[in-house]
């Protein structure tokens, strides 16, 4: 029993100490920490993303009124960018339902953090420098455009024109096991399936591996490059086969947002997922003061923890796991 | 028949794949921060005792198994069958010879196992931890010798051989690890 006591403490102290390392890193950076509302009225459309949501009880209002947990802080953090707030980081809880897996709880600590003025490549090199800040070992950076990544460890020379066809006998070359309810011209998801099963399990084994250039159907609320419409400018990176981090350089104009959130919400038709309410309130900021030229970046604070002290399930380095609670 | 999605999936769950019952020993969900999610299984066939992996898209559907585990008391083999019967109603259940394969060396009549029926016919068989054997068959032994330092092959009532200490002679009753296959002691 004392042997557990004095382990809860140490592991305890690991995080806190842990934490306290992250938030150091933009205090000497003069990034400003803020703790934005996890609840808000509206809710992300993005078709992957499940948020769970809570019946409040308004004063002066008959019904009470549906409010949503966030599953990034990135909308409210974007209307204090718009408002003039600087550089900004946020550290705390967000909610994704519906998963939960070694690598993965449905309430877990994000860092997620803007710097105005910053280029894709700024940012990816402050990520780098951070992560590499709390790994037990100094990792090379390696940069890989998401084609180059295909070519490199799936061999497919190019993936924008590559068929399903291709795409399943890239599968199969690789002997990943049978996949199940995929339609067989899927070619969005064959390719998904490649990036997951084939070459996510390579990414990061001895350095630190950045996928940059998605295609542009994966931007979400990144820009498009101005010379290839067919990019995002966004990028993930991975550390011992994990995704750990997912930057954009931050699309700024009103009405494009309105746009990407409105063709989300017809996917989540098409899906039969119900839809959600947007946020007005984030809309209505960036058509009165425009988004600053930025980038920003969100990234898994227990996925970190867990490769800075080398243990393989997310479980061991949170207070209690979702199924514990 | 009942239908399974994705999102009921966890170990010990048990679903048909292709006719056959199977049950799921390792679910791990596969979500993209940026895609549709997956769920990676891993399922052991109760028929061949073979584990296979499948990756679902989340949502797919599988039909639910009508599988269960029952303590049945192990009665008799007819040189075609192996009879067992639920103790409280009476039924009986026979198994054929695939079901019982690997452990009907070690099935003692009047012993209770775990009997996994599938549709109400048994398809695998577990005997006891222990099992309480007669030996009909081995060298005998060097009196005196209680060290037990060698051993000997012994021929048991069901045909199964296990290593038995050098003292141990035909006709004695031997407790035997079936899961090891190992002997334990002299049954008292």
């Amino acid at each position: 029993m004392q042997q557990t006591i004095i382990n809860r403490r140490q592991q305890l102290k690991q995080r806190s100490q842990f934490l306290q390392q992250l938030r150091a890193f933009f205090y000497a950076r003069d990034v400003l920490e803020v703790d934005t509302p996890m609840l808000s009225q509206g809710a992300t459309p993005d078709l992957h993303l499940r948020s769970l949501s809570s019946e409040l009880q308004i004063p002066g209002q008959a019904n009470k009124q549906n409010y949503f947990w966030h599953t990034s802080p990135e909308y409210p953090m974007k209307r204090l960018l718009c408002e003039g707030s600087g550089d900004i980081f946020y550290l705390g809880k967000v909610f994704r339902d519906g998963d939960i897996s070694p690598r993965h709880q449905i309430e877990f600590t994000m860092l997620e953090w803007y710097r105005l003025g910053f280029s894709l490549p700024q940012l990816i090199d402050e990520v780098c420098e951070l992560v590499n800040s709390v790994l037990p070992e100094q990792r090379q950076i390696q940069k890989l455009s998401y084609q180059q990544a295909f070519q490199q460890f799936a061999g497919i020379a190019d993936i924008f024109q590559a068929s399903a066809q291709e795409c399943i006998d890239c599968l199969n070359r690789h002997n990943v096991p049978e996949i199940v309810g995929v339609d067989k011209d899927d070619k969005v998801l064959w390719e998904q399936l490649i990036l997951t099963e084939v070459i996510e399990p390579q990414l990061g084994q001895c350095e630190i591996t950045v996928i940059h250039d998605f295609p542009a159907r994966d931007a979400a609320l990144a820009k498009i490059d101005d010379a290839n419409p067919w990019i995002a400018k966004r990028f993930e990176v991975f550390v011992d086969a994990m995704e750990l981090a997912n930057g954009y350089n931050e699309l700024a104009d009103a009405d494009s947002y309105r746009q990407r959130f409105e063709e989300s919400l017809a996917h989540r038709l098409e899906y039969g997922l119900p839809q959600v309410p947007l946020d007005e309130n984030l809309l209505s900021t960036l058509k009165a003061k425009p988004l600053p030229e930025c980038s920003g970046v969100a990234l898994g604070v227990d996925r970190l923890l867990m490769l800075s002290l080398g243990v393989k399930d997310i479980a061991q380095v949170v207070c209690f796991s979702t199924e514990a609670c | 028949m009942a239908t399974v999605s994705t999102n009921e999936f966890k170990n010990g769950l048990k679903f048909l794949m292709d006719g056959q019952p199977c049950t799921i020993v390792d679910n791990t969900i596969v979500q993209p921060g940026k895609g549709q999610a997956f769920n990676r299984v891993k399922y052991r066939n109760l028929m061949t005792g073979r584990v296979l992996e499948k990756t679902f898209k989340s949502g797919e559907k599988v039909e639910a198994a009508d599988v269960m585990d029952t303590e049945l008391q192990y009665l008799y083999n007819d040189g075609e069958f192996w009879h067992f019967m639920d103790a409280e109603s009476f039924e009986q259940f026979q198994a054929a010879e695939a079901a019982v394969a690997d452990v009907a060396k070690w099935l003692v009549e009047q012993d209770m196992c775990v009997v996994t029926l599938f549709n109400g016919d048994p398809i695998s068989v577990t005997p006891p931890k222990q099992v309480t054997l007669e030996i009909v068959e081995t060298d005998p032994g060097l009196k005196g010798d209680t060290a037990g330092t060698g051993g000997k092959p012994a021929t048991l009532t069901t045909g199964a051989v296990v290593q038995v200490p050098l003292f141990v002679q035909i006709g004695e009753k031997v407790i035997v690890n079936t899961e090891k296959g190992e002997y334990v002691s002299r049954a008292k």
